[in-house]
């Protein structure tokens, strides 16, 4: 069985560590660390039986994810001593807003930028806000600057100049270029707070986010760990309140984002093993590709096939903008290349 | 410069550590190693619990450090505080 | 990946591929003292890769990769695939390994203690440490030093230890020509030659040791020893780590640990027998 199957069924407990040969767990490490899951497969695999390097791996990995998890939400905490003088509300997404809640999926869960989303009207003071409290511009050329604002759904990046770290700030969670159109104000009026005071989108947002992020927005990379953070989020909401599917589809219609949950729920089926309502228990002949999109790691953690990844390239960008465009924006990125 | 009032950190937030000429802070919430030399420990210390500004502190630091009136020192503590709420470890009250 | 070999290097399991034999049967003759066992997963993994298919034979040119990739890295030419590997080595480590808190420098061992050497390319530190462990000490590593962040310990991770330009003939004419490597000449870092440690030294690569001095050697200078203070060396230290931010609190406790008991000092020294002579007249002098 390939590296990256066996990953997957070790994640949705199908596999016993135990069985494992020692050889086996090099094509199973170097899959999750090309995942980008290796503190999340060690805190899963936390009470398993492991040869002890693997175990002792498993322990560093979890302790520095402990550590890097902290420096992520600090950065939380530094973007509200610069906001919240100001009145300027603020909701936490992915990463960040995982670890906030105190979620399964944050267990191990590498946390990059800060996200955050904000209103449309606030985000030329939160910009400000953020460079005087020492936030300054990523070096970029003029070109990927205007593309940024004029089309993309977020502020172009800033990274702090002391700490190091960069801070997405968002008014909406699709590119406004994109096809689909998700209710921002909504997402905002509705967001929830959670146990450690920040505010996060709604589970049903949360969850709409998640599937807009893994499939309506990317090329499908780091895809298994979106989709865990999806199939995981989803389970334990679905724990807490029984109508939550119910809420998905309806929130899902509202954002315009039924294909992207559907298909994300079916994926988190034939993956992670999930049980669906009857409802979403479907099977659309089109998941092949993404699952085979989603599998394409070979094990020694690189993509098996470029054609796909390629394929998946293109569709993410045709996604976000008018064809006219796109034909403009592959050539100018391939020609920087 | 506006005189604004700051909160240090909660106790157990901070490692303070002597080594030698410099003070390493490790500040537990942030992940951060700090490097301070004075006046930086001594106002740390000096805020307490409470919120603080710099006319408030001049005068706690007043009997520790030999300041010719209380109100030369005003300016730098400005200063000193800002810094220290750039670094986090201080926050606007 | 077509070649591969497994080497453990201090507590490190490695797996190296490539789409050429050639770097993994030079690897293979250098670490060939080293245990290569079949039977432990490997921690860090190495990739040299050809960056289009037709570029393993057209003008070959060696990537590097494997856990982590540094991206826009230039490639090697194929004559310089072990300086490849070997650089894939030391940056799987310096940007994964979480279990020590790794510091760049070299470090020798006696009698359960440690001498530490940090400093960057050029300051001497690989030679004066090849040479130390030619004579009565122990070669613990001339590029990583691992501290253990509960105990306190310093940790070998004796690599193949990477000789340049004038250092080769220094060390080569104290040594038997079969524990050296090929000629690596013209690379960027100019003349390169590993040294394989002594068996002694690997078989001993396990072994900790409690630090004894912690040494900042500048090469090409005037005689000087120079005490450094607790806190300078604080600082120096944590500019050596790779991994010193990622380790939290336990990295914090190691460091401040590791200059409350271990002397610093600064030394500069004109050639390689009077830096020798100063780390000896420290060792001597260290307080009990």
């Amino acid at each position: 069985m390939s590296a990256v199957r066996t990953f997957v069924d070790l994640l949705a407990r199908r596999r016993d560590s135990a069985a494992l040969a020692p050889l086996d767990w090099d094509g199973v490490i170097g899959v999750a660390r090309s995942e980008a899951m290796l503190a999340t497969l060690a805190h899963r695999l936390a009470h398993a039986d492991l040869p002890p390097t693997v175990a002792a791996l498993f322990a560093d990995q979890r302790a520095a994810a402990a550590v890097a998890q902290r420096q992520a939400l600090w950065e939380a905490e530094m973007a509200r001593r610069a906001l919240a003088p100001a009145g300027i509300e603020f909701v936490l997404l992915k990463g960040a807003a995982y670890a906030a809640a105190d979620m399964s999926c944050a267990a191990g869960r590498q946390i990059g930028d800060l996200d955050i989303l904000v209103l449309a009207s606030d985000i030329r003071r939160a910009e400000n806000l953020l460079l005087n409290a020492g936030w300054e511009w990523v070096k970029s050329d003029p070109y990927d600057d205007a593309y940024y604002r004029e089309h993309m759904h977020e502020l172009p990046p800033l990274i702090h100049k002391n700490r190091d770290r960069m801070i997405d700030v968002h008014h909406t969670i699709l590119p406004r270029t994109h096809r689909i159109t998700p209710d921002a104000l909504a997402l905002m009026s509705d967001a929830v707070t959670s146990g450690s005071g920040y505010a996060v989108l709604n589970p049903a947002d949360m969850a709409c986010h998640c599937a807009a992020h893994l499939l309506a927005d990317g090329d499908l990379q780091g895809g298994l760990r979106n989709l865990w953070d999806f199939h995981t989020m989803t389970r334990d909401f679905a724990e807490a309140d029984p109508g939550f599917w119910g809420r998905l589809d309806e929130r899902a219609a509202l954002h315009g984002l039924q294909d992207a949950v559907h298909r994300a729920a079916r994926l988190s089926r034939d993956l992670y093993g999930v049980m669906l309502p009857s409802r979403w228990d479907r099977h659309d002949p089109s998941d092949r590709w993404f699952r085979r999109r989603l599998l394409a790691r070979d094990d020694w953690g690189r993509v098996t096939d470029p054609l796909l990844e390629q394929a998946f390239y293109i569709r993410s960008h045709w996604l976000r903008m008018p064809p006219a465009m796109l034909a403009k924006h592959l050539w100018t990125k391939w020609r920087k290349r | 410069m506006t005189d604004r009032s700051y909160r240090a950190a909660p106790p157990g937030a901070l490692r303070i550590e002597l080594l030698g000429e410099l003070t390493a802070i490790f500040d537990r919430r942030s992940m951060q190693t700090h490097l301070v030399v004075s006046p930086m420990p001594e106002i740390l210390d000096a805020m307490g619990a409470d919120q603080c500004d710099a006319a408030t502190l001049a005068s706690r630091l007043a009997a520790t450090f030999d300041l010719d009136g209380e109100t030369d020192a005003q300016p730098i503590l400005v200063e000193r505080l800002g810094e220290l709420a750039a670094m986090g470890l201080v926050e606007r009250a | 990946m077509r070649h591969s070999i497994r080497i453990a290097v201090g507590p490190v399991q490695f797996r190296i591929g490539s789409d050429w034999a050639e770097p993994i049967s030079a690897l293979g003759r250098l670490y060939a003292g080293y245990p290569q066992d079949d039977a432990l997963p490997a921690e860090a993994t190495v990739r040299l890769f050809a960056a289009r298919p037709w570029r393993r034979w057209l003008r070959p040119s060696v990537h590097i990769g494997g856990d982590f990739i540094v991206p826009d890295a230039l490639p090697l030419p194929l004559s310089m695939g072990l300086l490849a590997a070997e650089m894939g080595m030391n940056l799987q480590v310096a940007l994964g390994w979480r279990r020590h808190m790794l510091l760049h420098a070299s470090a020798v061992a006696k009698d359960g203690r440690a001498v530490i050497l940090s400093g960057e390319s050029g300051s001497g530190k690989s030679t004066l440490a090849a040479l130390l462990g030619e004579g009565d000490w122990r070669l613990m590593g001339d590029e990583f030093t691992l501290i253990d962040p509960e105990g306190g310990d310093a940790f070998a991770f004796p690599r193949a230890v990477s000789l340049k330009n004038e250092a080769i003939a220094e060390v080569a004419a104290r040594v038997d020509p079969v524990r050296l490597g090929p000629l690596l000449a013209g690379t960027p870092k100019g003349d390169i030659r590993h040294l394989i440690p002594r068996p002694e030294a690997i078989a001993a690569m396990h072994e900790p040791a409690r630090a004894a001095l912690l040494l900042f050697p500048r090469f090409g200078g005037e005689v000087a020893i120079e005490r450094m203070g607790e806190g300078e060396a604080f600082v120096r230290l944590t500019e050596a780590s790779t991994n010193y931010v990622a380790l939290g609190e336990a990295g914090f406790a190691a460091l401040t640990r590791l200059v409350r008991e271990t002397p610093a000092y600064g030394i500069s020294y004109p050639d390689s027998a009077t830096g020798i002579a100063l780390v000896e007249q420290l060792w001597a002098e260290r307080p009990r």
